[in-house]
């Protein structure tokens, strides 16, 4: 089997995946109690109101004609309009998605770099001083929770010192400044999440390589340490680098609710929050559809680089 | 009725008590100092724009006027739009796009519009506009959150190039203050799709983002001459609290709304920030439905209301923050507060005497207590705890405020329940204790407090009015199937730079209508050490 083939099939199973998902998403939001126009009444609902709401929204339809309606609706690019304020879902996404995609995208970009710098770093001076202590500093970033990293981010250096805004707004074309005052907080605060568990794969793929028979024949060469890693290793360690890379990556996504909370920003999780508690199927569906789009999206890329990266698969 | 003589005492009562309140509440309301300070320094400026947060945004927010839902909704609907009557710092009615009423037997009423008012494209307002806007809530696709209040209104139709005249189905002499609350502000005639709107209000609809903010800038035409004052006011939900109190004290945000009172301390201990405490009518109540067992019995209803620890449940659920209160739910700065019914205070003897009696002691009860109705999980532990010093078992069932409304509430025995402000009696009585009400929440009936509260409406003359008003109190109070510990205060937070700030006690952010009032004094000696304003986009 050649490597595009092997393509082609995880692409398959990736799409006969999203299906499946597109039903279990559609069921288990039909379970959730109460429906839009019950959430949208509230205390103020009344069984006359409630049936005139229901019946405008179209939620008296039997729920297997709703689901044939929104597949086909989401396959023509229209995930139907959102229940809750009338506005097409697409309308609402365009607005957040690519915020959450310029955070994620912001955040990913400073995290990998560190992430594997500190990864091969420790796998380069294994068991060195300066190994344990990039252990030590990863793991308790990743032990202190997230809520907390933020809150006293925002403390400090906004409520104290003034020198960030402690809400994430960015003006649509932000000046170099204006961008680095409001995405300086939640980025980090992200980083903190993804970097330890990105940076702890990467030492473990690259250890396992150094321990194979290949990197001993190097160091008998004669190579530098530097040279056995970079070189040597590192290439045969990129596929379980790329698949530790695109599990934290997909976090960013859906993850980053508690920091959308914490600096109001407009993101798509707290999207898919408001979502759920105005029972808002039409959006909560379609944010939910995205984020298993985003997961398999990524983890088909890291599959494509490792197949891609792997000289085995390549010259076949 | 015989009460008519003692009416003059009660009033020296009621204002013995108010002078009370005031010195005891000294320590902390030298922030109030401040805002007298404020409202009344300098003339108004014009110029500036602020970031208001409130507590709630999402994709559910709303430009209809019928479907406001939530703080930041009436605050988005008061900025945009405007009503025929609006209310004053005591929540009584005023004229505003109506400039004269006058009502036959308070049936027939009839509004004379203010001339040469226009909406924000330009258009002119008719009765037509209003006529539609009123009749609206009437229709079942309309969806409207007061569908059942606009039940009364008979025949709304312009009678007259500039008045629109409103017959109800019975005597109603609280009309005026009913059209002041924001479902009931002016929408233009035929206005069917509401995703950006045409007001007649302070600022126009500049930007609508559900979920994630709205713009309003400055109406240059706005019927009320040199108001208002800011250039532009953007609105945003931040749903946590204490980000919300960060925003705040970053300067990120020049206003916001429910202020925790643990975080009240923090404001104030900031040069350049002040909160505004609004006591008002909001109050979480204690439910024992009246059509289940054991909670309809009367001695279980009073001995529950002895057992209500209003003074703890002031001082620490609310550091200080709240009123006491009296099981009925006219709070102390409504007009008709009947101020000399005794205080029923806590006295746990009494209401193991009154458990006995009933043969409920040792029995277990559970009671629903949950976030959505605020501080009732507090309140829920503080009645466990009396409860069970006097051999009554209640276990504390505290569920998720998502979807506790429609699933929770008035639906057990035993449970709480909460009531935001409302501006008139009869608006309280009719939607929460009259005995066909939907949202009777203790499902008490009393034909006699039907009656009454009909009677009351139609009453032309206020002293009467007020006694009878009084005697519905003395019901709910002795008889009524809830128990209301005390009335929670509303709390703002605020830059001290903006000026003309206030409170209306139907909400917080002044009754939700800070926009026409406030200005910004940039002058300030501290102005130049925050750096507010920074990041709004030009």
């Amino acid at each position: 089997m050649n490597a595009m083939t092997l393509i082609a099939k995880r692409i398959g199973i990736a799409m006969l995946t999203l299906l499946l998902v597109s039903i279990v998403v559609f069921s288990i939001t039909a379970l959730l109690p109460g429906d839009a126009a019950q959430a949208a009444l509230g205390q103020s609902a009344t069984p006359e109101t409630i049936a005139a709401l229901r019946a405008q929204l179209g939620l008296d339809q039997p729920a297997h004609l709703r689901y044939l309606h929104w597949l086909i609706g989401l396959l023509s690019g229209n995930p139907g309009q959102s229940l809750s304020n009338n506005v097409p879902v697409r309308e609402l996404i365009a607005l957040r998605l690519p915020k959450s995609l310029l955070l994620a995208g912001v955040a990913a970009a400073v995290s990998v770099p560190i992430a594997l710098s500190i990864g091969i770093l420790s796998a380069m001076y294994r068991d060195s001083r300066l190994d344990r202590a990039l252990n030590l500093v990863t793991l308790s970033m990743v032990a202190v929770p997230e809520f907390l990293v933020a809150t006293l981010a925002v403390l400090i250096f906004a409520v104290k010192l003034h020198w960030l805004s402690a809400l994430s707004y960015a003006p649509d074309n932000p000046g170099m400044g204006q961008f680095l005052r409001a995405y300086a907080m939640p980025v980090m605060t992200l980083c903190f999440v993804i970097v330890a568990q990105m940076a702890r794969m990467t030492r473990a793929a690259v250890i396992d390589q150094v321990s194979r028979s290949y990197v001993e024949m190097a160091i008998l060469k004669g190579a530098s340490p530097a040279r056995i890693v970079l070189a040597h290793a590192l290439p045969n360690a990129v596929g379980p680098i790329a698949n530790a890379v695109a599990l934290s990556l997909s976090y960013l996504l859906g993850g980053a609710i508690i920091v959308e909370t914490i600096f109001n920003y407009p993101g798509i999780a707290s999207l898919m929050v408001d979502a759920v508690t105005n029972r808002d199927m039409p959006l909560l569906q379609a944010c939910a559809m995205i984020f298993c789009c985003a997961y398999l999206a990524l983890v088909l890329l890291a599959d494509v680089v490792a197949i891609a990266s792997n000289p085995r698969l390549r010259s076949q | 009725m015989t009460e008519k003589k003692s009416l003059p005492r009660r009033d020296v009562l009621r204002g013995l008590l108010a002078a009370g309140m005031l010195a005891s509440a000294g320590a902390v309301r030298s922030a109030q100092g401040n805002i007298q300070g404020n409202t009344y320094s300098g003339a108004p400026k014009r110029g500036g724009r602020i970031r208001v947060a409130s507590v709630s945004s999402s994709t559910a927010d709303t430009l209809d006027p019928a479907k406001g839902a939530l703080s930041t909704d009436y605050a988005r609907l008061y900025m945009i739009y405007s009503g025929l009557t609006q209310f004053d710092s005591t929540l009584n009615a005023q004229p505003a796009l109506a400039e004269e009423i006058h009502d036959t037997g308070r049936i027939l009423w009839t509004f004379k519009l203010r001339k040469e008012v226009q909406f924000h494209d330009g258009k002119p307002l008719t009765p037509a506009d209003v006529v539609y806007s009123l009749l609206r809530h009437k229709n079942p696709a309309t969806a409207s959150k007061v569908k059942t209040i606009a039940e009364q209104f008979q025949e709304v139709k312009a009678s007259g190039p500039n008045e629109v005249q409103i017959r109800l189905t019975g005597p109603n002499a609280d009309l005026p203050a009913i059209l002041a609350t924001s479902h009931f502000l002016i929408i233009q005639d035929g206005t069917t799709d509401l995703r950006t709107a045409v007001g007649t209000g302070p600022y126009r609809c500049k930007e609508f983002n559900p979920g994630v903010r709205t713009v309003g800038s400055r109406n240059t035409h706005f019927w009320k001459p040199d108001k208002p004052y800011l250039d532009e006011i953007e609105l945003v939900g931040i749903a946590d609290e204490s980000s919300r109190v960060n925003a705040l004290l970053s300067g990120d945000v020049q206003l916001i709304n429910a202020v925790d009172p643990r975080s009240i301390r923090r404001v104030l201990a900031s040069p350049d920030h002040a909160v505004q405490e609004t006591k008002s009518g909001l109050y979480t109540d204690l439910i024992m439905r009246q059509n289940m067992s054991p909670t309809s019995h009367p001695d279980f209803v009073l001995a529950m209301k002895y057992l209500l620890d209003r003074e703890l449940t002031r001082k620490a659920l609310f550091r200080g923050y709240a009123t006491l209160a009296n099981d009925q739910p006219i709070h102390p700065g409504n007009r008709y507060y009947l101020a000399d019914l005794p205080q029923r205070p806590y006295d746990p003897e009494r209401a193991k005497f009154l458990l006995k009696r009933a043969g409920l002691i040792g029995e277990r009860l559970v009671v629903y207590a949950s976030p959505a109705a605020e501080g009732s999980v507090d309140m829920a532990s503080l009645l466990q705890e009396s409860a069970a010093g006097v051999g009554l078992n209640l276990a504390v069932n505290r569920v998720p405020a998502d979807g506790y409304w429609s699933n929770h509430w008035m639906k057990h025995p035993l449970g709480f329940g909460n009531t935001n402000p409302r501006p008139t009696a009869d608006l309280l009585f009719s939607t929460y204790f009259k005995s066909d009400a939907p949202w009777n929440e203790a499902a008490w009936k009393s034909e006699k407090f039907d009656q009454l509260l009909l009677e009351a409406r139609g009453e032309a003359d206020e002293v009467k009015r007020k006694q009878i008003y009084g005697d519905m109190q003395v019901l709910v109070h002795e008889q009524g199937g809830i128990g209301i510990p005390v009335f929670i205060s509303l709390i703002d937070g605020y830059d001290k730079r903006l000026r003309g700030y206030g409170s209306i006690p139907i909400g917080g952010l002044m009754g939700y209508q800070f926009a026409d009032s406030v200005w910004l004094d940039d002058a300030m000696t501290h102005a130049a050490r925050i750096p507010a304003m920074r990041s709004l986009p030009a």
